[in-house]
Parts: C-alpha cells; structure tokens; sequence
C-alpha cells in the first residue's frame, strides 16, 4: 500500500467570530491556498480572506446586452428584411413594439449564462472528486461547524507549524485530508462494457420512440391533421335525417334565385307583345351584349350577324338577322328565341342569364342599324 | 433605554435553535416516510388532477367545442384560468426576489417554498394557452419564431407573442434562481443521509458544492444578480398579462390602469396563496419557530395594502369610464356592476376589496383561523376579477347583434379542478423531496449565526 498523499490540513471552529479570527490571522501570515468552509455564508469573511469583489456581474452586464443585441437584430431582421408585411400600420422596423422581447431576452441572457459561468469557469463546477468530499471536515461544515484548511501544496505550509497554529487559534478539532486513492487513480473507461450497453439501450429507445412518433402516433385520431371530422361525407349514410341523408330536398315548388320559369312557353305572339326590354343601350350594357353575341350567336349567325356562319357547311346556316321580318320584331320576340330556340336552332336559355339575353338583344339592334344606316346617324 | 434599541434588528427566527438541529428539522419530511394523511391529501389532488386529465384528453379528442366558449366570447376560462394562476406566482418572485433586495430578512422562512409555488403555478398556468389552440402539439410551430415552409415569422408586434416570450423567461429565470438556491442545501443532504441512492442523487444535484467561501463570494452576487434580475421580470410579465388585453380595442379592455392593476391583484393572489399554503405546511412539519406569526403578519400587511391597491383600481376604472365621455365604456362598466354578470362583479368586489380590510385589527392578522378564510376569499375573489374582465367585455362588444352570454360548460369546471388538482399534487411532491425551507439561508439569519462586531 502506498503512501496516502497529503491534501490539506483542516481545523474546524465553533463560533463565527472565532473563524473570522482564524482567517484573517491565515491570511495576514502570508498563505495563500487556504480556504473556509462555512454551513452560509458568514459576513466579513471575504474581508478576513483578503478576497476581493466577485467580478461576475460583469458576465451578466455584457450576455445581457448580448440578449438586447439578439433581440433586436432577431426581430428586425424578420420583420424588415426577410418578410416585411404591414402590421396595424406601424413601420416594418417599430423599436417601441420591440421593447418588451428585448427586455426579455436581455434577462433570459443575463440570468442563464451568468448561473451557467458561475458554476463552470467560476466555480469549477460540477465536482465530485474534490479531497474534502466525504471527510468528516466536510460533513461538519455544512451542518454546523465553521472549517478552515491550508492545502499542502502552499509554499508556507509547514505540518507541524499549521497544526500548532491552529491549536493556537482554538480550533475544536484538527484534521488531515488526505487524496483518495482511488479517485486519484481513476480513468474514464469508455469502452466499459456496461457504458456500451447503456449506450445501445438509449439508442434503441430514442430510434423507436421517434419512429412512433413520427409514422403511427402522428397518424392516430387526435393528431392526425383533422382528418377525422364532425362533417357530412357524399356518398355516405348520415344519421342526420331519417331517410340517410344530411340535406332534406326543398319544399315542393321552391325555384332558385334567378331561375324563374319561362311564363311563355310555346307562345311567341304574346311573348312579342308583352315582354319589355328591361335593360337601357348603355356603353356598359352594350359591351356585355357584344361578348356575349361574339361567344354564343356569332359562330351561327356571324360576327356581324349577317348569317355568314362560320361553320362551313355542317350545320344549317340561319338566315340573316338583318330581315325586315326580324328587324320589325319586338325585342320580346327575339328573346322568346333565345329562351325557345327556333326549328334547328336550340335554346339559349342556360348559357345566358336574363340579364345577358337582353344585352344581347340590344346589340342585335345595333348590328340591324349599323345595315341600314340613314344619313341622320352620321352627324 | 439607549437610541440603539430602535436600530436592533428583530430575530426572525424564533428561540435561538441550534444549526444541527435546523438540519434535522428541515430534512425530516425528506427522510421519514409519508404517514397516512400525507397519503390521503395526495390521493385527494390526484383525482382532481385525474378528473382535469380526463376532461383534457376528452377536449382533444371531440375538439375544444366541448367548452363554453361561444362566439363573441372566445377567451373565455382558458384565459382566465391562465391569468389567475401566473398571478399566484408572482408572490414567490416578490418574496424571494424583491424583498431580498429590499433585505426583509423574515422572507428567508419562506423564499423556498414560495419560489417554488410559483413554479408549480407558471406550469399550471401555462397549460391553459397552449390547449386554448385545441391542437397543441402543433402549437409550438405557432408560437415561436422558427424558419417554417412557409417562410413567415411570427407577429412580433403581438402582445400575445410578448406573454410567449415573457412567460417562458419568467419559468426559465425563476427556476435557475430557485436551483442557485438548492445547492448548498443539496450539499447538506448528501453530507448528511445514510442512503447509498439518495447519496448519489444529491452529490448530482449538489454538484459537488464545498461550501466553501471562494465559492460563497460569487454566489452570494450572483444571488444578489438574479435577484435584481428578477425584480423587473417579475414586473413586466403580469404587465405583458395585461397587455393582452390592454392592446386591445374592446370596452373595459383598452386602458392604461391594467399593467400597474394587474401587478397589484397578482402579487395580492399570490400572496393569499401563499399564506393558506404555509399554514398548513408549518403546522404539519413543525415549522412554527421558522415561519413564524410575525412573518404571516407581514404577508398579511403585504394582503391589505395590494387589495387596497386593486380597489383603488376598480373605483378608478369606473371614474375614468366616465370622464372619457364614451358611450360604450360607460356602458361597459354600468353592465358589469349591474348588467347580466353582476354576481360576478359584487363576488370579486367584495371578496377583494371589503373583505381584506378586516386586515386593519392586529387581532385579525394575528388569528390564524381568521386570516386563512380571508385569504380564501381573495383566491376567489381573484379569480372572479379575471372572469369579469375577460367574459364581461367580450359579450357586450361594440356591436349588439352579437352579444351573448357566456355559460361553462361541465368540461370548463373539470380542466379548473384539474388544475388545482395539478398545482397542489406538485406542491405535496415538493414537501417531501426538496427541503421547503432554505437551510443556508434560514442558519444565516438565527441570532448569533454572524460574528458580533464587538471586536473592532
Ligand atoms: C347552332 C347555330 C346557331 C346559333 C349558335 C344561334 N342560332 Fe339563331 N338561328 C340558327 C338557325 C339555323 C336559325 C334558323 C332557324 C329556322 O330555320 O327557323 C336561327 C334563327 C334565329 C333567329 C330567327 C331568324 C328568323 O329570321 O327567323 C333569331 C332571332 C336568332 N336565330 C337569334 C339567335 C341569337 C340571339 C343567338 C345567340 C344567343 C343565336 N341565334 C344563336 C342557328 C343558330
């Protein structure tokens, strides 16, 4: 067995003021690894130790300007630059719509990566394989004993020396700490068989909870996109109305807006007598009759509706509109044409709405004066 | 008598106890095992919590129809039941942050305990949002900025966006700040337990802590940091709270009072929480010498003087509703005192502003019985301002062909149930897993435990 390897020499005390004592004499004998351990923190101690202020307020001061920083750049970048859209009038790039996430996040920042410096680089943690773990030095300092030791290590130390020091000083108790043998002659094994194992069983777990997840959880009722839905399918019984359907048919007689039916069927004097062209030659209406005479009569009965018909023999070519006879009809037999067709002509009535037919009509008419001009409609 | 009898800082802790034995007393919850009461209350919570669970899994299924919320009321529970339980942490923040700083040393007592319930209450709270999107498994694509197909960023302008943001600050800042706590405690546990496991835990959840004053010096300003952190977080998220509905257009919404008024009720909340919890816990751990009369006095004082401050609101809320001369404001306020919910109204007015003023006889803040039923009063009273505001403006908005009234639905009052069944299953966890008060901090402050400075 070797020989064990001196740590530090430790004393512990009973009262406050008798380790405030014992650290300022330390400290004004010149050693410099010594520490105290107290079960909280005892006021003056830094002064006793000579230490001086904690400079970590400085990590907060500078992440949490960071956090200001990342804040706006973030938001002003989104909202400005990558996909500007106009949100309640205010301007792309708003600091006063900012302020509150940059608080946010200037704290978040601040706090986080002040506790995360704190224990990594400040106070080197975690650590459980510091010599005073599991010493009964350590388990009296943090119940209710005040401890102060000199490591081995300090050019000052002197075993015999520290020891009659702190008899001086009235310690209750005087300890060695010694090096534990084993965490100083420990190596990480990564290729440990149970490290492996361990390894394998995360892997297994992480790959089949995330193929669940991702190809039979998410295509399970509630998680599946809504594609199970409190609707009405086709095609599907429903259990809506008795006789399987969700929608019941209308009430005998119902017609459809703008559907009315045709009160002159098979009647065309009185259709000639008693329908009145609703619609006025506007600019407007007249336009509308033009598309609509060029798209459904004009292949028939040619642009100008002369009966040049374009369609080159397979269909009878209708005689011309310009016609005495179809010039001195009213405007009410010609849309009894339309809504009826005539002998080889079929109707019209579903590819224009009543408000069509007339405009179509009334562009009839203008073909029919443009024919027969007089000279008063040159002026 | 000498002037310096006024400058003696009073103990707050009674009797002197000596360190070990505040050791002992702290971890006992942690090393006995739970009696039968412990097992009953726990089996209490649970079925609320069951009974929430059920009705939550029931409104993801069916969808979130199965709530009362109806057209112009869209806000309804969800929101309210978010806003009441964020209020209710902000007391643990106040206590441990704020009057740190202010250096109240009777809040050493209680900080653990508190900081802890705001946590249980944050993640109760933030719950309720989240299901309000009736899909929230897809609700974090909704809510944070992340680079989506879509290429579209969330609305930075949104004050809902804001509450995302200064909600899950809130969780993140007060949990670190409660685990910098924890871990000298965690050193004294693993000094002191005799379990090989709990050895392990704690030398984990300690990190190795030394207790050693190189290390005292950073944590105590880090301490000092956080705490100063803290304060103005605490702050800004019931502000940001009210925003959600300040930014708004609606009447009764839209006004300068909220931020400050919804400070002020949530701390007020938070507080009566806070009190009716510790009661318990320091009757049943024997903690009446650490958390002691004169430290529920105080939170006491602390009651009155913020449920003043939230009648001062609804008065002045009132005033101004007059003097801004709108038609739908004014008519707002006089629907709310005596429209269709002014039950609601008379419940939350005088549970919150008559009832607390008993809060005045030193008698009344000194009875334990007393103080327990008033501070009841105010949770309800608390809640009931939440739902005046949300329901009552939302189903009179401006345009009367779509008002409606609001009713709950059975499914509304489980998830409510379930959620103080959640709150309160956590806090039982707490008390006996987590020492409940701070060990380091309540030794720094027993009469002798700093050096007198007769020396110098
Ligand atoms: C498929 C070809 C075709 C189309 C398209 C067509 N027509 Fe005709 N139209 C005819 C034929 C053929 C006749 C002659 C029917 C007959 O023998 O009486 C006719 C006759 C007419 C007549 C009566 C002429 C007369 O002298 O008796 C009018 C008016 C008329 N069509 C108007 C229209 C209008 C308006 C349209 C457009 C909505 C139209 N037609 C579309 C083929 C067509």
């Amino acid at each position: 067995m070797s020989e064990k390897i001196l740590y530090s020499y430790s004393a512990l005390f009973d009262t406050p003021d008798k380790i405030i004592h014992a650290a300022k004499t330390v400290a004004e004998k010149g050693f410099k690894k010594f520490d105290v351990n107290t079960p909280y923190p005892v006021h003056g101690m830094d002064k006793a130790m000579k230490l001086t202020k904690s400079k970590i307020g400085w990590v907060t001061l500078v992440f949490g300007l960071t956090g200001t920083l990342t804040a706006v750049t973030m938001m002003g970048w989104m909202m400005a630059v990558d996909y500007p859209i106009v949100i309640g009038g205010k301007p792309y790039f708003g600091l006063p719509g900012f302020g509150p996430i940059m608080f946010e996040l200037s704290v978040l920042f601040g706090a986080v990566i002040t506790v995360v410096a704190l224990l990594m680089f400040f106070l080197k943690l975690p650590n459980n394989s510091h010599p005073v773990h599991d010493t009964e030095y350590m388990k009296n300092v943090s119940s209710d004993k005040y401890g102060i030791l000199i490591e081995a290590t300090d050019p000052k130390f002197n075993k015999n020396e520290v020891e009659a020091l702190f008899q001086e000083l009235g310690a209750e108790k005087i300890l060695p700490i010694y090096f534990d043998e084993e965490e100083i002659s420990f190596k990480p094994k990564i290729f440990d068989k149970k490290f492996i194992g361990f390894l394998v069983i995360v892997a297994a777990i992480t790959s089949l909870s995330v193929y669940g997840t991702m190809n039979k959880v998410l295509y399970m009722i509630p998680f599946s996109w809504m594609s199970e839905q409190g609707k009405s399918i086709p095609q599907e019984t429903s259990k809506v109305f008795k006789n399987g359907s969700d929608m019941l048919p209308p009430v005998k007689g119902t017609v459809a807006r703008g559907y009315l039916p045709y009160r002159f069927k098979g009647q065309p004097d009185k259709a000639a007598e008693l329908l009145v062209n609703p619609l006025l030659p506007t600019e407007e209406n007249l336009a509308l009759g033009k598309t609509k005479f060029n798209i459904y009569c004009s292949p028939c009965h040619g642009y100008l509706a002369d009966g040049k018909s374009r369609l080159n023999g397979n269909f009878p070519a209708p005689p011309t509109l310009h016609s005495n006879k179809v010039r001195n009809w009213t405007d009410g037999r010609i849309y009894h044409v339309i809504m009826e067709g005539q002998n080889v002509m079929p109707s019209y009535a579903h590819q224009l709405s009543e408000k069509e037919r007339w405009a179509v009509i009334n562009y009839i008419r203008v073909l029919q004066r443009s024919f027969n001009a007089k000279e008063s409609d040159l002026l | 008598m000498s002037n310096n009898e006024f400058t003696q800082e009073l103990s707050v802790i009674e009797g002197k106890p000596s360190l070990r034995s505040l050791d002992e007393i702290i971890s006992k919850p942690l090393d006995t095992k739970p009696d039968k009461k412990y097992y009953i209350a726990l089996g209490v919570t649970l079925t609320m919590l069951t009974i929430g669970a059920v009705a939550l899994a029931y409104s993801f299924y069916y969808g979130i129809g199965l709530w009362g919320n109806n057209n112009p009321v869209g806000w309804a529970w969800p929101i309210v039941n978010f806003v009441f339980w964020i209020g209710i942490g902000h007391a643990g923040t106040l206590i441990s942050a704020i009057l740190f700083l202010f250096r109240q040393k009777w809040r050493t007592g209680i900080a653990r305990f508190a900081e802890g319930m705001t946590i249980f209450a944050v993640i109760t709270a933030m719950i309720f949002p989240i299901i309000h999107t009736g899909r929230p498994w897809v609700a974090a694509v909704y809510l944070l900025p992340y680079p989506s197909q879509h290429s579209l960023w969330v609305n930075f302008y949104s004050p809902l966006l804001w509450d995302v943001f200064a909600v899950s600050t809130y969780f993140t800042v007060s949990f670190t700040f409660w685990y910098v706590g924890l871990i000298p405690d965690f050193a004294s546990l693993r000094d002191r337990t005799k379990s090989k496991v709990k050895k392990i835990i704690y030398s984990i959840t300690s990190l190795g802590w030394r207790h050693s004053n190189r290390h005292w010096r950073h944590y105590e300003m880090v301490y000092l940091i956080l705490a100063g952190l803290a304060t103005p977080l605490v702050l800004s998220v019931h502000t940001v709270v009210s925003f959600d509905f300040a930014v708004a257009q609606l009447p009764g919404w839209h006004s300068t009072i909220f931020p400050p008024y919804f400070v002020a009720g949530a701390v007020f909340s938070g507080f009566a929480m806070v009190q009716n919890v510790l009661i318990f816990i320091r009757k049943i751990f024997n903690y009446e010498h650490i958390i002691t009369l004169d430290t529920l006095e105080k939170m006491n004082k602390i009651i009155l003087l913020t449920g003043s401050m939230v009648g001062y609101a609804y008065t002045m809320e009132f005033f101004i509703a007059w003097y801004s001369g709108v038609p739908t404001e004014m008519f707002t306020f006089v629907n709310r005192a005596f429209g269709d919910y002014s039950w609601a109204y008379w419940i939350m007015f005088s549970c919150n502003v008559f009832i607390p003023q008993l809060f005045w006889f030193k008698k009344i803040r000194r009875t334990i019985p007393i103080m327990f039923v008033i501070a009841v009063f105010v949770n309800v009273g608390m809640w009931f301002e939440r739902f005046v505001i949300t329901v009552t403006s939302l189903s009179r908005d401006f345009l009367p062909s779509s008002w409606a009234y609001f009713k709950p639905t059975i499914v509304d009052g489980a998830l409510l149930l379930g959620s103080f069944g959640l709150f309160f299953t956590l806090v039982l966890l707490f008390t006996k897993s987590l020492p409940v008060i701070s060990i380091a901090e309540v030794k720094g402050v027993v009469d002798g435990s700093q050096p007198s400075h007769g020396e110098h």
